[in-house]
């Protein structure tokens, strides 16, 4: 028998079928509801607020490639993921130009600059969040009621009505969203949907989102507050399965996520309850990201068969 | 069924139908063996015989006077016809032994019963083995009766047979425990003798429920020996993960099983060494699973050690398409051979051809640090972090992060979606550590 022209290499010989597109396609898919809430809440112009966003991360990040001469990677699904991410976090009239500014800033500040995918060491999402927040800080907290006309006047959202005059919103309102906010946080319900599946598919680390948001429960009631509603409101819920657990910038051991996620939430809460700001979510992750580096230092796993010193 | 297992690991598509239902069958005798005189981890042999000679079946080719090595012996009768350096599948060349077979497989003379299992003293049956030249024939090759030598100030309760047969593909020890229960049993209780403990277990993974029911049976009335349903998991077969799936011990990072009280051995290693015991016959012959979809009929065959695995393959029905890889062994922990002209080795448990189409062009992409590697690794080291560390020669992080704890199974790269080959950079990590070692 001649001997074939065969390939050689290292084991293992087989992989696994998941790539990095996949994964992140399967993110994007699994935001499908929230993205149809807030259409279905705040109408035709949310839609345009998600197209732009995605399309300017895109081209953002095409750019940035072309230009730093690497190959062109938008197909893989994660700069798609970084406008939907960051659409879902924005107010519901945001004028356009403040949203594509907010993605070029996202993919640009929050990603390329460090090397693109897989270097960022924050949720990319959140600094083009930071960003608008800092630079349109009226245009970012004008909030309007879901199903508001055009001409509707302003709403506050639930933490806000909470904090500034005490006045609850019912459960039930919180939980299907039909209440004032961003596109993303004000259905509960998409997202958990959303984000269930994604633990289910092992794209997200339950310990992250069960340490993030069991810690908010349990300090909300521990300081007398309304556990219930702190989790349902704001964008916790959104931050809990889509943005704290981000891959890329979180820890990679399994203390380390623990740790990561009730260190989120107790930021979170020392904000909602004693800060000046209504909302905690966006600093809570970005602060908690900046540790990420350390956590993995300071947990590793005992590996088999050591002993402790 | 109530399964034990260790923790973390990976569940790769098994593909074992291709040949799990297939009985062994004998493989057509060789014109022409070639018997490299290295088959161990441990020192080569020295040959005992010169071109020209007559050999016999059985008869002992290669020695060595090193306490870790096994010798070699002929597996057909015929001619020496040269002594010379070949290629086996790691492309490494080593001496081998080449005999033209004379068709007649004349025994020889020292290939006779060595009496039952009361009469013999356990060193005695260690004795038998290391004539028998066994070694470890789950693919290290490690010399068996070394194994069976307990070093001084540890005490070994246990020995585990390891059934679980994690690698994908593979099913020649799932066809041994279904053929020869009683030979593997009887392998068992001779390793048990030696080490002298009434403690033994069969470890075999819950897919290959009929090899657990074959076990169950053969070991009715052995209360000494219990026979273990693992779960099907990668790599379950692992020695270390094998242990404590078994019996909930660890073994001590830089230790042998032997510091948990622990002997492990492969359930077709039990089969050679009841052969050796009950009929004198060394280890000349051993079940290779001819397998992949890029083999016309997958089988299982029993093989005289020597034999090309090219000519295997065309007993095969030959390549189906066009062959990518050509792995000896497992897909998980296999080598990829680049030349199929070389011999079957005593360990060499399967030859797996993938084909062009099934070998992916995997074209590594940046870590999204998805720690998947990190969550899959049976020995809980950080795959990701020691990649980093090897590609930037950081050996002393290396150290630091145990990476002389890796056993090489390949979870990592397996389940990275990134397709980093990540045990590449760990394993060039830990040939630089210990180089550095030796150099102090």
């Amino acid at each position: 028998m001649s001997n074939p022209k065969l390939i050689v290499s290292s084991s293992p010989h087989i992989r696994d079928v998941d790539t990095i597109p996949r994964i992140m396609h399967t993110v994007n898919l699994s935001l499908l509801p929230a993205v149809l809430m807030a259409v279905y809440y705040f109408g035709f112009y949310a839609l345009m607020i998600i197209l732009t966003c995605v399309i300017f991360s895109v081209l953002t990040e095409a750019i940035w490639q072309k230009l730093r001469g690497k190959e062109i990677t938008i197909s893989d699904g994660s700069a798609i993921l970084t406008g939907l991410l960051l659409a879902l976090t924005l107010p519901p009239r945001l004028p356009l130009w403040m949203a594509a500014l907010g993605a070029i800033v996202a993919i640009s500040i929050g990603k390329q600059v460090f090397g693109g995918l897989g270097y960022n060491p924050f949720n990319p999402a959140l600094v083009g969040r930071a960003f608008l927040l800092a630079a349109f800080s009226v245009e970012m907290t004008t909030w309007y009621l879901p199903g508001a006309g055009v001409d509707a006047t302003s709403t506050a959202t639930p933490l806000a009505l909470m904090k500034m005059s005490g006045q609850p919103t019912s459960y039930w309102d919180l939980f299907i969203g039909n209440i004032g906010g961003s596109l993303g946080e004000t259905s509960a319900l998409a997202i958990i949907l959303g984000g269930a599946y994604l633990i289910y598919k092992g794209y997200v680390d339950y310990r992250i989102t069960i340490g993030y948001l069991g810690t908010v429960a349990v300090l909300t009631a521990v300081f007398g507050q309304d556990p219930i509603f702190h989790l349902l409101s704001g964008g916790l819920v959104l931050g809990g399965f889509y943005m704290l657990t981000d891959m890329v910038t979180s820890p990679i051991t399994k203390l380390g996520r623990w740790i990561y996620g009730i260190g989120a939430g107790v930021i979170l809460v020392v904000i909602r309850l004693w800060g000046g700001y209504p909302e905690g979510v966006l600093y809570s992750i970005l602060l908690m990201n900046m540790t990420v580096p350390l956590l993995n230092r300071y947990t590793r796993p005992r590996t088999y068969g050591e002993v402790k010193q | 069924m109530k399964v034990k297992t260790f923790k973390q690991g990976i569940h790769p598509a098994y593909n074992k139908e291709l040949t799990a239902g297939k009985a062994l069958q004998k493989a057509k005798d060789p014109a022409q063996v070639v018997i490299p005189l290295q088959q161990n981890i441990g020192a080569p042999c020295e040959p005992l015989v010169k071109v020209g000679d007559q050999v016999k079946v059985g008869q002992k080719i290669g020695e060595s006077q090193s306490f870790v090595s096994a010798p070699i012996h002929s597996s057909i009768s015929g001619v020496v016809k040269a002594i010379r350096e070949v290629e086996v599948g790691t492309g490494r060349k080593t001496l081998a032994v080449i005999i033209e077979s004379d068709g007649q497989n004349t025994l020889h003379e020292d290939v006779k019963p060595k009496g039952d299992l009361d009469s013999l003293s356990g060193d005695e049956i260690r004795e038998i083995i290391r004539e028998a030249g066994i070694v470890g024939m789950g693919g290290a090759m490690f010399p068996t009766h070394v194994k069976l030598s307990v070093p001084e100030g540890k005490t070994v309760d246990t020995v585990i047979l390891n059934g679980a047969e994690c690698e994908p593909y593979l099913t020649v020890d799932h066809r041994i425990m279904i053929e020869h229960p009683e030979e593997v049993v009887y392998g068992l209780k001779a390793l048990m003798k030696v080490l002298n403990v009434n403690k033994g277990y069969i470890g075999i993974e819950d897919n290959k429920s009929d090899a657990i029911e074959a076990m169950i049976k053969a070991t009715e009335n052995e209360p000494e020996i219990e026979v273990v349903p693992l779960e099907t998991k990668y790599p379950q077969g692992g020695e270390k993960m094998l242990i404590t799936a078994v019996t909930g011990r660890e073994v001590p990072s830089g230790g042998l099983p032997a510091d948990a009280g622990c002997v492990v051995n492969n359930v077709t290693t039990a089969y050679a060494i009841a052969k050796a015991i009950k009929t004198g016959m060394p280890l000349i012959e051993r079940p290779v699973t001819i397998t992949g979809r890029g083999i016309k009929e997958p089988k299982n065959l029993m093989v005289k050690i020597g034999t090309s695995v090219a000519e295997l393959i065309e007993q095969a029905g030959g390549f189906k398409g066009k062959p990518g890889k050509v792995i000896l062994g497992g897909p998980m922990m296999g080598i990829s051979a680049h030349n199929i002209d070389v011999p079957v080795l005593k360990g060499t448990s399967g030859i797996l051809v993938l084909t062009a189409d099934e070998v992916e062009d995997f074209e590594p992409r940046p870590c999204i640090r998805c720690a998947r590697c990190v969550d899959v690794c049976p020995v809980f080291l950080m795959p990701v972090t020691l990649a980093n560390y090897a590609q930037h020669d950081m050996f002393a992080e290396l150290e630091n992060y145990n990476v002389l704890d890796c056993i090489e199974c390949g979870s990592c790269s397996y389940i990275c979606p990134a397709k980093r080959p990540l045990l590449h950079y760990i394993r060039l990590g830990k040939a630089e550590v210990l180089a550095q070692r030796r150099k102090k």
